[in-house]
């Protein structure tokens, strides 16, 4: 059996859970617990600690699993050692959340730092009004117009079906790249 | 038991802080990575402070501030350089050419710079020699550091935003390709010019600040205007091999195979 791994991070309560759990055929593995920061507390009661896990099966010899990254910074030590060996990585974005946009870069930066594998950006919970307008999105997170910034909405599986997609097409287009 | 440490355990915040709250008496001595500092409290009030290579006279003081004409200055200097502070400072009020305050005043803006400048100070270690105090000789002040602890949180609050922006020094930089970015026609100061001349994909920022001779977290802050300027862009480093995966990506070495994987993820990302 061959297995790949594609890692999803972003800031915490970006909607990295629900992204995986929108598309793995097993219930995500997730180690949560209670929320003890106050000012995280308003936003939600739980988050993850240690890692998401879900799995695709592709075919009898490959199984694709998805990592999502604990959001809290206090527990970024885990980073490194999920970023190993991936094929590529999604940072999630909360539109709604400017106050997160700054994190977004900087968690972008240091995986891109821990591997030069391709990545997307997701615009997730592009469907609150409060989101922001893509391009602005863009400006604001410094992407270069070659990086896909790609609307999002985590609890639809479509949505994370094309997500997913263009990140391997990105896969896919440095390969051939790095033939010529 | 003695006051002494490294500034990444304890900064130079946190060290005015408890020479404040103790009432303390005595020279702190800090040794950073090119440069040593000393500063001296009286019961845990500034009263004076040097940077090793800086001249600390107060003619020298005062001819800085420009209130001493530059002739002025090197005729004290030829002149007059067996005397010591105190009485220059008497020389120069009893000639009626300053008042005691504005002495004390220069001398105060002089102090309060290095304790700025020592805010900078990420790595060193320090240490505190108690009821050590300058030379007689010199002018101290007694200067209250409630408002110099208020402005070192504010820039430990800035090197936290800093560290957020730029997590890491060992990635390089390059100019943006933006059509229509001219670097002449922006104003840069002379310290952002420095490390502008620096910017290759093949230097880290880090070594950039090395070259610059800067600390970290002057670095920092000019990398990261440059960045909200649009000026440039973070990247990877270039012409070194980059930690390589210990872990492979692909189960397979060929690159037709790892092809036929990534084609075959893509079916099934589709039929979901």
């Amino acid at each position: 059996m061959q297995t790949v791994k594609m890692v999803v991070t972003g800031p915490f309560n970006a909607g990295k859970t629900e992204f995986i759990r929108s598309v793995s055929e097993i219930d995500v593995v997730s180690t949560e617990r209670k929320i003890s920061l106050a000012s995280e507390k308003s936003v939600k009661e739980a988050t993850t600690v240690a890692m998401d896990f879900g799995r695709i099966t592709v075919d009898e010899d490959l199984v694709l699993y998805l990592f999502g990254t604990p959001g809290q910074r206090r527990f970024d030590f885990m980073w490194e050692i999920l970023s190993e060996g991936m094929l590529g990585f999604i940072v999630m974005v909360d539109s709604s959340r400017p106050e997160t946009f700054r994190e977004a870069r900087s968690i972008l930066e240091t995986f891109h730092a821990y591997a030069p594998t391709p990545y997307v950006v997701a615009a997730n919970k592009q469907d609150m009004k409060e989101a922001w307008d893509i391009e602005d999105m863009r400006h604001v997170l410094r992407l270069d117009s070659k990086v896909k910034l790609i609307s999002c909405v985590a609890t639809e599986r479509d949505s994370v079906k094309a997500i997913l997609l263009e990140l391997l097409y990105s896969i896919l287009s440095e390969m051939e790249n790095g033939e010529k | 038991m003695a006051l002494s440490g490294n500034l990444r355990d304890f900064t130079i915040t946190q060290l005015l802080n408890l020479i404040n709250l103790a009432n303390k008496t005595g020279t702190l001595i800090v040794e950073g990575p090119s440069e040593t500092a000393e500063v001296s409290f009286r019961d845990g009030k500034l009263a004076y402070a040097q940077i090793d290579q800086e001249d600390s006279s107060l003619a020298s003081v005062l001819h800085k501030a420009k209130k001493l004409s530059s002739g002025q200055y090197k005729s004290i200097q030829q002149g007059a350089a067996h005397i010591s502070d105190k009485e220059l400072g008497l020389l120069l009020i009893n000639a009626g050419y300053l008042s005691q305050e504005d002495i004390l005043t220069n001398l105060q803006l002089h102090f309060t710079d290095i304790i700025q400048h020592l805010f900078t100070w990420v790595e060193g270690f320090f240490h505190f020699d108690n009821d050590s105090l300058p030379p007689d000789d010199r002018i101290s002040v007694r200067l209250d550091l409630e408002n110099l602890i208020i402005e070192g949180s504010r820039q430990m609050r800035e090197w936290e935003q800093l560290q957020d922006e730029i997590p890491s020094l060992d990635m390089a930089l390059k100019f943006t390709d933006r059509p229509g970015t001219n670097l002449r026609n922006v104003n840069l100061s002379v310290e952002e010019w420095r490390v502008v001349s620096y910017i290759n994909p093949r230097n880290t920022i880090r070594q950039i600040a090395s070259a610059t001779k800067m600390n970290d977290l002057e670095i920092r802050r000019i990398v990261y205007g440059l960045l909200q300027a649009g000026l440039v862009v973070t990247t990877r480093l270039e012409g070194v091999s980059t930690s390589a995966p210990t872990v492979r990506v692909f189960p397979t070495e060929d690159k037709e195979e790892q092809k036929s994987l990534v084609n075959r993820l893509i079916d099934r990302i589709r039929s979901l």
